[in-house]
């Protein structure tokens, strides 16, 4: 699958997977599906990885600056990922009888859906194609979580439509009031929502509107990234889902909420009267972290443990966005980055070992140092990556942060530092718990596919111990663009 | 201000918050969907208004998406599939009549205390139009909250969702992508309920999402 190269890579990150979507809901064979799913999305973060060599343009409706192009990337590549995984673990999943091919055209359409609307989300300019992008993610999602059409899975289901059109009609509400403070500056039309005009005018907006938007943008794209006390539907829809989604959803569509956030967070600061964001979101981030650190005990599931440990992590986030300056700054966009990769590679490993233990239950999971080696490997070292062990990338930002918080906020970083450290105990008590002990359940093989895995992990070790210098400069300038 | 735009909008925005009371407290499903009928065809008069007063035409289209598809189209599937599931004469509600209305009051007041106050630069028909909004959207809220049924919490997402077209058209000079997509939605979410519903009857011969409480993921694992 070629690219033909008079289409701008911009419009063929946004083409490529609506097109696939159309294909695959006419393919009925699942290995084919599978196949042209794979292929759809590599050429698409061929395509991503294209825009770094063309010019940045902004339109009215489009935009592409250093923030996105990079979650761009990142979204296309763990897509990519995913889809090589899933396309080994379906195949399973079918065997089993969970999933019947029907339901896998379906689930195969409704992926590259789900990633050519997170897409549009990222490129969007006008605030109200951002909130459209979000929202069809939403939708997709919902419905590859309640896939399986057992009890839990539709309840998860339920649950997370419920929460999750509740804070995007709340977020919509936060849209419609931006676009009013904003009004007496910009006037009407197109220009007026568009998102880098809104922030150089941002000083000129009514602040007392604008700061009301923002209270509804946080609670709706907050219920998004799964912020305490707006996180209900997250361990459900990770837990009742197939793996493959719990790896995007962790990885992928809470990165892209919080990265709504933090636009809106930018047009925020960009006026001084507006109530102090920063604030709120140190506030918001730190119950998030010490609230899932301690809900990590009580988890018996292995997908609920992880999904815990994703609250917990786009808490970290929010608090470094909130305390925010230029390396506290570089730390949540590291963070971002690497918790995106081990969260899906975790998951991966999670993934092979629920379908060859045939459950999920933790206390059922035993002995996977003698059974399952690779695999054990492959899910100790992402723990110990998530956990923010050294050397691994996730430490290097937490590392970051902390020392920023300590220089600034000393009594914050001390919550910080016990939040982390009790979610670290848990992390490696459950850990433990799976690895060794007597074996149960099958020790039969399992057809892994191993590569996605190990290549999110060397990326998160290689990240950690030395990070490429343009890389550093290029998260540099967008911590600053951050503010 | 005082003018003929000014009271037929004040009107019909009003005319939507009395209907959304009168959702928070219908005992059976059919009289709920329609009422909530009645609520997209006075929404879809509201934009229609907002239409000529701002000398819009593309709020027409929007008017007509209300109409078409929330006055009509949807009102009559949710019929059929009620009367499918043979549960048109049942309803559930957790809390009274009563004390549902008196919240609904606090909300209304919320947020009448919350926008007015700070809209002083935008028109004052905006202002009061996105008050009116707001209040409906949070007696959506409310009326999700209350009910256990699955069709009636879709009635109330949707007249949640009214509240947000009603707040979009009030926009003077909003981007007609936004309404356009914001009608789109409503149908694909339409989809997804359809499909949520046709699922949970088929696992538990009840549309009670309250049924759906026992398989919480935790308490299955424990002993």
């Amino acid at each position: 699958m070629t690219l033909p190269f008079d289409i701008e890579p911009l419009y063929a990150i946004l083409l490529i997977p609506a097109a696939a979507c159309a294909v695959l809901t006419l393919v009925p064979y699942y290995r084919l599906g599978a196949l042209i799913n794979v292929l759809a999305c590599g050429a698409t973060f061929a395509a991503s990885a294209m825009l770094l060599t063309v010019e940045r343009v902004r339109g009215d409706i489009f935009i592409i600056d250093d923030f996105n192009i990079y979650l761009v990337i990142l979204t296309t590549f763990v897509g990519f990922t995913t889809a090589i995984f899933s396309a080994s673990y379906i195949g399973h999943e079918l065997e089993t009888g969970r999933l019947t091919p029907t339901f896998l055209r379906f689930y195969h359409a409704l992926y590259q859906a789900m990633l050519g609307a997170m897409n549009v989300a990222l490129v969007a300019n006008n605030i109200g194609l951002l909130w459209v992008g979000l929202e069809v993610a939403t939708l997709t999602t919902v419905m590859m979580v309640g896939l399986y059409r057992t009890p839990e899975a539709v309840e998860a289901a339920w649950k997370y439509f419920i929460l999750g059109s509740v804070g995007i009609a709340l977020a919509f509400f936060g849209t419609i009031l931006i676009y009013l403070s904003a009004q007496e500056a910009l006037g009407e039309g197109l220009p007026a929502m568009a998102w880098d005009v809104m922030r150089q005018n941002a000083s000129k907006f009514d602040s007392r509107l604008l700061s009301l938007a923002f209270v509804f943008l946080l609670v709706g794209y907050g219920t998004k990234v799964g912020l305490a006390p707006f996180h209900a539907w997250l361990p459900d829809a990770h837990a009742e889902g197939p793996t493959p989604i719990s790896a995007v959803l962790s990885g992928l569509l809470l990165n892209v909420a919080l990265y709504a956030l933090l636009r809106f967070k930018m047009i925020m600061t960009a006026n001084t009267a507006t109530l102090d964001v920063g604030l709120i979101m140190m506030a918001l981030g730190l119950i998030s972290l010490v609230f899932a650190a301690f809900m990590l005990y009580r988890r018996r599931d292995v997908k609920r443990l992880f999904a815990y440990s994703s609250i917990e992590h786009m808490g970290i986030m929010t608090f470094a966005f909130g305390i925010g300056g230029p390396l506290a700054n570089f730390a949540g966009l590291l963070h971002m980055t690497m918790h995106s990769l081990t969260k899906s590679a975790i998951f991966f490993a999670v993934g092979h070992i629920a379908q060859v233990k045939g459950t999920q239950r933790i206390a059922d999971i035993k002995g996977l140092s003698v059974t399952h080696p690779a695999l054990a490997i492959g899910l100790a070292a992402g723990v110990f990556a998530i956990a923010g062990l050294p050397p691994f990338g996730v430490f290097t930002s937490e590392f970051m942060l902390v020392s920023s918080t300590f220089a600034r906020q000393p009594v914050l970083a001390v919550v910080l530092v016990f939040g982390l450290i009790v979610a670290f105990g848990a992390l490696v008590w459950r850990l433990q718990d799976m690895l060794f002990g007597e074996p149960t359940g099958s020790a039969g093989q399992v057809k892994a596919s191993y590569v996605p895995l190990f290549v999110h992990l060397a990326i998160v070790l290689v990240a950690g111990v030395w990070l490429p210098e343009p890389v550093v400069q290029w998260f540099k300038a967008v911590a600053a663009q951050l503010g | 201000m005082r003018t003929l735009a000014f009271d037929v909008a004040h009107l019909l925005a009003g005319g939507m918050l009395v209907l959304s009371f009168v959702l928070l407290y219908q005992d059976r499903i059919s009289a709920t969907l329609n009422i909530f009928a009645l609520q997209a065809i006075v929404l879809s008069m509201s934009v229609a208004w907002q239409a000529l007063i701002q000398d819009a035409p593309h709020l027409l289209a929007t008017a007509a998406i209300a109409l078409v598809v929330k006055g009509i189209v949807i009102p009559t599937a949710l019929h059929r599939i009620v009367r499918r599931l043979g549960i048109h004469r049942e309803i559930e509600v957790v809390v009274g009549a009563g004390p549902t209305m008196l919240m609904g009051l606090g909300l209304v007041a919320l947020s009448i205390l919350l926008v007015l106050p700070v809209g002083d630069k935008i028109s004052i028909l905006a202002r009061e139009d996105l008050a009116f909004a707001l209040a409906v959207i949070l007696l959506g809220l409310l009326m999700m909250i209350t009910r256990h049924n699955a069709v009636t919490q879709i009635v109330g997402f949707m007249s949640l969702e009214n509240g947000l077209i009603l707040a979009a058209s009030g926009a003077k000079g909003m981007p007609l992508v936004v309404e356009f997509t914001v009608a789109f939605s409503i149908l694909i979410a339409f989809i997804v309920f359809g499909v949520f519903v046709f699922r949970i009857r088929e696992r538990f011969d009840t549309v009670d999402v309250g049924a759906l409480d026992r398989f919480r993921g935790e308490r299955r694992d424990q002993p």
